[in-house]
């Protein structure tokens, strides 16, 4: 019995979390939300992916490392740590996994091991199965698809598509096919990237095993908010760090304001919160790649909604120890308070995920 | 990640389940008060179609079986075996499952047993571990007084050898079971010179010696009942000091940590996590079950994902103990803190969702669960004060897991 990280996923995880540290400083952070930072955008892109993080869930008879979803739980760790600003739950987790579970053959032999060769990448949409809003939506007939996708992940410089339809069937559609119009929506959160997707008679092919089996798309979604909740874990590590290392050094009334019980007892409440939280994600990873979908996605589910709660709360304590300096753009401390509070609302807000999994449980008649 | 224990331990867990099925919600008779108070926090819970047996008879056969005090020597009473923290995990995972009562507990065999076995002469092991585990001595923790609290080691209770006797005097508090126990290990401040902490001794005292007065201090529970307890030239002989003269500081903290981590046992907040989920689909309000009520049902739902991370957190505890060298950073640390807080919270829901029904008590005859979620509401509020303050906790999580500094000494107040 052995409950943690193994050397292979802690080393992983160290790497993408040492690169970040030394070569992704807060100014690089800022060039990069200001649009500035394209080059060295591209760069560290690069670098990451040269750990083969487009091939950890692509099987290995499609040229990929055929790992399991806590490989890329200890990925997505590291990137929140360091605000990485790079595609991954979309275009690495969410869409060969999709497309291993819901794609024949052919569309396995034609996208997978493409994508564990970098020659494509795909962003994901699929706020409308979870839940729609402004009445989007999109609808396939005869190899074309209409209507409007919102929120869409890693969408930006993407080659394909990934959309679900209400009911969760899945759609690939190529990035610059004409009738496609990608707009950028402008969030909070600069360090990533978010779509909406306007089809307009775009041609389109349905991943063959979801026509009518939205079991597929659950499965995508329950991996997706596994990831979201370890970026989150991630995320909040950093700030509870940074809110510690300030208050050692910070002096005030001749003390450092970390010898100060109301500032430590707050730091104390952050690491005691989310200490539970890296277990709760690396068992709902596991289940996720080793037991039946009961019990996994009731971890999937709780996972994405206490660690969206526990994190909400870090997020605002981590910046009142940092005082006024918290509350400026001088430190950069937002994009780690910003990151977390997208990944709250992205793929079910705490309290739809909740509700999802009191279903789940059969709470609700 | 691997969370199977190993093909080697399939026939054990065979035999605990089978044992565990005979004994499914068996009710214990119990011919004294002061289990009463562990049944209740040990999520034991009773049910009128399982078996009835007598406490001590339980005891006996859960200590003939390997389930309880499995690995104390047989020459002391215990079963004798190997220590193995996976069979250990899973006697407790069956128990638990199929709801099999709890062997007793208490401070005694919790918390003494281990501090004789790690300390004591080989005189006292023999004269107290069998006897504290059959439950034929009960024993209560001299520790708190009125002004030692949270500063436990600023202790003011004195003890001098006099002719090849400890004469103790001063006062204890919060001093649970004292009225029902036979003895009690006392922190007592021998060597008035020493520093604070090096001036302590541990020393065992029956509590029928004279001198001793016991007053009953009623908490707000109106029922677990501590007491205050009074020493006036209580005279007991010199070899009833476990460890050296100045060493009781050491020999308490040996297991004071095993205190707070059980203080809040997640299996425990489980079992009541499931039985608050049978609660709010049992009761109704205007004909609604309160789980169909969305305000209730998320609640509940909340509570549900802090019960699972607790979890979660102490398989990653059980995982390093089996793997040394396994690195859990905060996880033990933060158990009493955020165990205490979750069980406080998770009763009070159960409270809230009942509406005025929930303010019953005690022999009310609508009193939902025997008056437990009240009882144990309030009992885990005295837990999050006890056993260390919460902020003590916070403290100890600040300063020893983050490296925060300490707090600035004060000049002593004029």
């Amino acid at each position: 019995m052995y409950f943690g990280l193994s050397e292979e996923q802690e080393s992983i995880q160290d790497f993408v979390k040492k690169f970040l540290d030394d070569n992704v400083t807060v100014d690089e952070i800022r060039k990069i939300a200001n649009g500035e930072g394209e080059e060295i955008e591209k760069s560290i892109f690069d670098s990451i992916l040269n750990l083969g993080i487009n091939s950890l869930l692509v099987p290995e008879e499609h040229n990929g490392l055929g790992a399991g979803l806590l490989h890329a739980v200890a990925v997505a760790q590291s990137l929140g740590s360091g605000v990485g600003p790079i595609p991954f739950v979309g275009s690495y987790v969410m869409a060969p996994i999709a497309i291993k579970l819901g794609g024949n053959e052919d569309q396995k032999n034609n996208y997978l091991s493409k994508i564990a060769t970098n020659e494509i990448r795909f962003g994901v949409g699929m706020s409308e199965f979870v839940g729609a809003r402004e009445d989007a939506g999109i609808e396939f007939s005869k190899n074309k698809i209409n209507g409007r996708a919102l929120f869409v992940l890693d969408a930006e410089k993407s080659d394909f598509l990934i959309l679900a339809n209400k009911s969760g069937a899945l759609f690939i559609v190529n990035s610059e096919d004409k009738g496609v119009t990608l707009n950028k929506l402008t969030t909070v959160d600069k360090t990533r990237n978010f779509h909406e997707i306007i089809l307009n008679n775009a041609e389109a092919e349905i991943l063959k095993n979801t026509s009518d089996n939205s079991e597929i798309a659950k499965k995508v979604i329950d991996a997706g908010r596994i990831i979201l909740a370890a970026d989150t874990v991630g995320a909040s590590e950093a700030m509870v760090e940074k809110a510690v290392s300030y208050s050692k050094e910070r002096k005030q009334f001749n003390r450092t304001i970390g010898s100060f019980q109301a500032v430590k007892h707050m730091c104390a409440e952050m690491a005691a919160d989310l200490e539970p939280c890296y277990s709760l994600v690396w068992q709902a990873a596991h289940s996720y790649d080793n037991e039946e979908i009961s019990t996994s996605r009731l971890l999937a589910c709780q996972s994405k909604s206490h660690v969206s709660e526990v994190a909400k709360v870090i997020s605002k304590k981590a910046t009142e120890v940092h005082g006024g300096m918290g509350f400026t753009d001088l430190l950069g401390l937002h994009y780690w308070f910003k990151r977390i509070g997208l990944n709250r609302q992205i793929l079910g807000a705490p309290e739809i995920v909740r509700e999802e999994a009191a279903e789940l449980q059969g709470f609700n008649q | 990640m691997n969370l199977e224990f190993g093909s080697e331990y399939d026939e054990f867990t065979q035999e605990v389940e089978n044992f565990c099925k005979e004994y499914a919600g068996a009710t214990i008779t119990s011919d004294d008060q002061k289990f009463e108070m562990h049944d209740a926090l040990s999520g034991n819970v009773s049910s009128t179609n399982g078996k009835t047996v007598g406490r001590s008879e339980w005891q006996k056969l859960l200590i003939e079986k390997g389930y309880f005090a499995r690995s104390i020597p047989k020459e002391y009473g215990g079963y004798g075996g190997e220590t193995d923290i996976i069979k250990s995990r899973i006697i407790a995972g069956a128990f638990a499952k199929y709801k099999v009562p709890n062997a007793m507990g208490g401070q005694g065999i919790d918390m003494l047993v281990p501090t004789l076995l790690e300390w004591g002469t080989e005189d006292q092991k023999q004269q107290y571990v069998e006897s504290t585990l059959h439950g034929q001595t009960v024993w209560c923790q001299g520790y708190s007084e009125p002004n030692a609290g949270s500063d436990l080691a600023s202790l003011q209770t004195k003890g001098e050898l006099i002719d090849g006797n400890w004469v103790i005097n001063g006062q204890k508090i919060w001093t649970s079971t004292a009225q029902y126990s036979q003895m009690m290990f006392c922190l007592v401040r021998t060597e008035p010179e020493a520093s604070k902490h090096a001036g302590i001794s541990f020393i065992l005292i029956p509590m029928d010696t004279p001198g001793i007065e016991i007053r009953p201090l009623v908490d707000m529970t109106l029922k677990a009942g501590f007491n205050e307890v009074f020493f006036d030239n209580v005279t007991v002989p010199e070899e009833n000091i476990v460890g050296k003269r100045g060493e009781g500081w050491s020999v308490a903290n040996s297991v004071l940590g095993h205190e707070r981590g059980s203080l809040a046992n997640p299996n425990a907040t489980l079992n009541r996590l499931n039985t608050l989920i049978n609660l709010m689909k049992e009761e109704t309000i205007d004909g609604r079950r309160l789980i169909d009520v969305a305000s209730y049902r998320d609640r509940l739902l909340q509570i549900q994902g802090k019960v699972l991370a607790v979890q979660a957190n102490s398989l990653r505890l059980l995982s390093a103990k089996i793997n040394p060298g396994q690195n859990v950073k905060l996880g033990g640390m933060i158990q009493k803190l955020v165990g205490t807080e979750l069980r406080h919270e998770l009763e009070g829901l159960a409270i809230d969702i009942m509406g005025e029904l929930g303010t019953l008590y005690e022999d009310d005859p609508n009193v939902r669960g025997g008056g437990s979620w009240q009882f144990t509401y309030m009992y885990f509020l005295g837990l999050i004060i006890g056993g260390g303050t919460n902020q003590i906790q916070k403290n100890i999580i600040s300063e020893r897991g983050l490296g925060m500094p300490r707090e600035p000494k004060v000049q002593a107040e004029v």
